[in-house]
């Protein structure tokens, strides 16, 4: 009866497989429903006399945008401050993940072919290394799951108003998700270089300068571009917590109704980001 | 030394590489200027924190954030706070999907003007202007809900319907609109255009062409973009607690603003629990359903 070559080839699904999308379905209708009434969403909010008056007076306030001499000079400053906080930020956030992801890439510390030979047999040598990896996967995880505007948060209180805190905080959280990535896109690499050059008798220190880093670095540079790209937006946010840069003008501009000050801002927002996306582009071209 | 004739044959074609040598030095002294620069206009100082007196500061604010609290009762609040937090993305994510499957038809390009289904295109000059026009105005507007970041379309909508989680649900849905319509867009342009063309042939109309044609292709690419966007709105919905909208974050700003150290940690954890429990549902999701 089940000899068709279909029926050989696709076996049937278990009876999980089955149920999953049934299972997935109502689950996401529970979620839409609870979250729905938790999130108080109201879209006749939107239509209400009042909710329409603030629009109108939004947007009538927009315009004409703020382009003063006085209002721009005052902006250099905060705007170049922002690309300053983005440029240390990814720095630091270079110097917090590329240790911390070595140390979380499997295939260089526990598992894989560089390190079969050495670990076999041997559960004290592989437990002694097995801390020092779960530890730093356990702090990239705990940097990066705090969002960098709680890190700012902190930080202004630690060290005081201004960008040095906007830098740590945008170093810790990115050296998070670049600390993450970097070990993915090691663990992704084909290992074969890497045993060739195990077999002349290179230490894995060597392996990995000479073999891995060269093989995976256009990944690792253009994954790092793509972060700072992202820093910048993020610096101009953490100004609203003090941690300097745009951020700092937006909210005093939004808090004090000044709308047509708040559309030139965000219009420099996206010139400075897409300033930074262009310089970005051209080194990725130059070095990838 | 002059390389002989019979090694040409195996040395590399001068590429990009062999281009970058030369300008190798002018490149690193130009990055070396900018963190040099940026070093000094952020006033980084690494001795503050690391110096004797800021371990010790450090040291002292981390102590006094233990024991986090773990009353029953604030538990409960932060479990109802994170709750909020959670439907904040999670309806912030729907609504940007919503937004972007809307304005994903105009706004692809081979959909709305140019290319091959437009090829024994007949139509006259101004339907083929307002096309363009239609084209144009969706990505515009795609541009805008970008531009803007979420927490300023957070304080606008603070202003127009007042506090809550709302407005933040409103922000991070145009927000996040016009990222996905974008990737949405690039996606449903670079499909392969062969089966287009045969449904074309069979008299499809442009919309059928998308649904039938197009949006199956397409389809995991979306969902993979929509739960990144998922796992990033939960980072962003924490932020926007601090403008107003509700959850955890207006919780920390709180904690911190009066400060609650203990309670202050409780908050993290919850952070850390949530956001990690999102990224890896996000996870499993892609990987059973793509």
């Amino acid at each position: 009866m089940d000899r068709s070559p279909s029926a050989a080839t696709f076996p049937h699904p278990d009876r999980t497989r089955a149920l999953f999308p049934g299972l997935l379905g109502l689950c996401c209708v529970i979620a839409f429903v609870a979250s729905w009434r938790l999130a108080q969403v109201e879209p006749g909010l939107l239509l209400q006399a009042e909710s329409r008056r603030n629009m109108a007076r939004f947007i009538a306030g927009m315009f004409p945008p703020e382009l003063s001499r006085d209002f721009l000079g005052l902006l250099v400053g905060p705007a170049l401050e922002t690309i300053q906080i983005s440029v240390m930020g990814t720095v630091l956030a270079i110097a917090i993940g590329l240790p911390l992801g070595l140390l979380g890439t499997a295939s260089l510390t526990i598992t894989g072919v560089l390190n079969e030979f050495e670990l076999a047999g041997a559960p004290a040598r592989r437990a002694a290394r097995i801390a020092p990896y779960a530890c730093a996967r356990g702090l990239l995880s705990v940097f990066r799951c705090i969002p960098e505007f709680v890190w700012a948060f902190m930080f202004v209180r630690a060290v005081g108003l201004g960008p040095f805190p906007g830098v740590l905080a945008i170093g810790i959280a990115y050296g998070g998700m670049l600390g993450k990535v970097y070990s993915e896109i090691l663990e992704n690499q084909g290992m074969r270089g890497s045993e060739a050059l195990q077999a002349t008798g290179a230490t894995r220190w060597k392996v990995l300068c000479y073999g891995l880093i060269p093989q995976a670095l256009p990944q690792l540079v253009s994954y790092t571009l793509y972060r700072w790209e992202c820093a910048v937006r993020a610096s101009a946010i953490l100004g609203f917590v003090g941690a300097g840069g745009l951020g700092q003008q937006i909210e005093l501009s939004m808090r004090m109704f000044n709308f047509h000050e708040v559309v030139t801002l965000v219009l420099l927002l996206f010139l400075l980001v897409a300033t930074v996306d262009f310089l970005s582009g051209a080194l990725r071209k130059a070095i990838v | 030394m002059a390389p002989r004739a019979g090694s040409d044959v195996l040395a590399l074609p001068p590429g990009p590489r062999g281009l970058l040598r030369g300008t190798t030095l002018l490149l690193w002294a130009a990055i070396a200027g900018l963190i040099l620069w940026s070093w000094h206009g952020t006033r980084f100082d690494p001795i503050v924190l690391l110096g004797a007196e800021g371990r010790a500061e450090i040291l002292a604010y981390v102590r006094k954030l233990f024991p986090p609290d773990l009353a029953g009762a604030f538990l409960a609040k932060v479990l109802y706070w994170s709750l909020e937090t959670f439907a904040m993305s999670f309806m912030g994510t729907l609504l940007s999907v919503a937004i972007a499957l809307l304005l994903v038809f105009p706004a692809t390009r081979t959909l709305a003007f140019s290319g091959l289904l437009f090829e024994r295109d007949e139509a006259g000059r101004p339907i083929r202007i307002l096309r363009v026009g239609l084209f144009v105005g969706a990505r515009f507007v795609l541009d805008i809900l970008r531009t803007v970041p979420h927490i300023v379309w957070a304080l606008i909508f603070v202003f127009a319907v007042g506090l809550g989680p709302f407005p933040g649900v409103l922000a991070l849905g145009l927000h996040t609109g016009g990222v996905l319509g974008k990737l949405f867009a690039e996606a449903a342009e670079d499909i392969e255009t062969q089966p287009l063309e045969a449904l074309q042939a069979t008299g499809a109309s442009r919309l059928q062409i998308f649904v039938y044609g197009i949006l199956p292709r397409v389809a995991p690419q979306l969902l993979a973009y929509s739960l990144y966007r998922w796992e990033v709105n939960i980072r962003e919905a924490i932020i926007l607690g601090y403008v107003g909208a509700g959850g955890l974050g207006q919780q920390i700003q709180i904690a911190i603003s009066l400060f609650l150290e203990n309670k202050l940690l409780t908050l993290i954890l919850a952070i850390y629990v949530m956001v990690t429990l999102v990224d890896y549902f996000s996870a499993f999701l892609r990987r059973r359903l793509l």
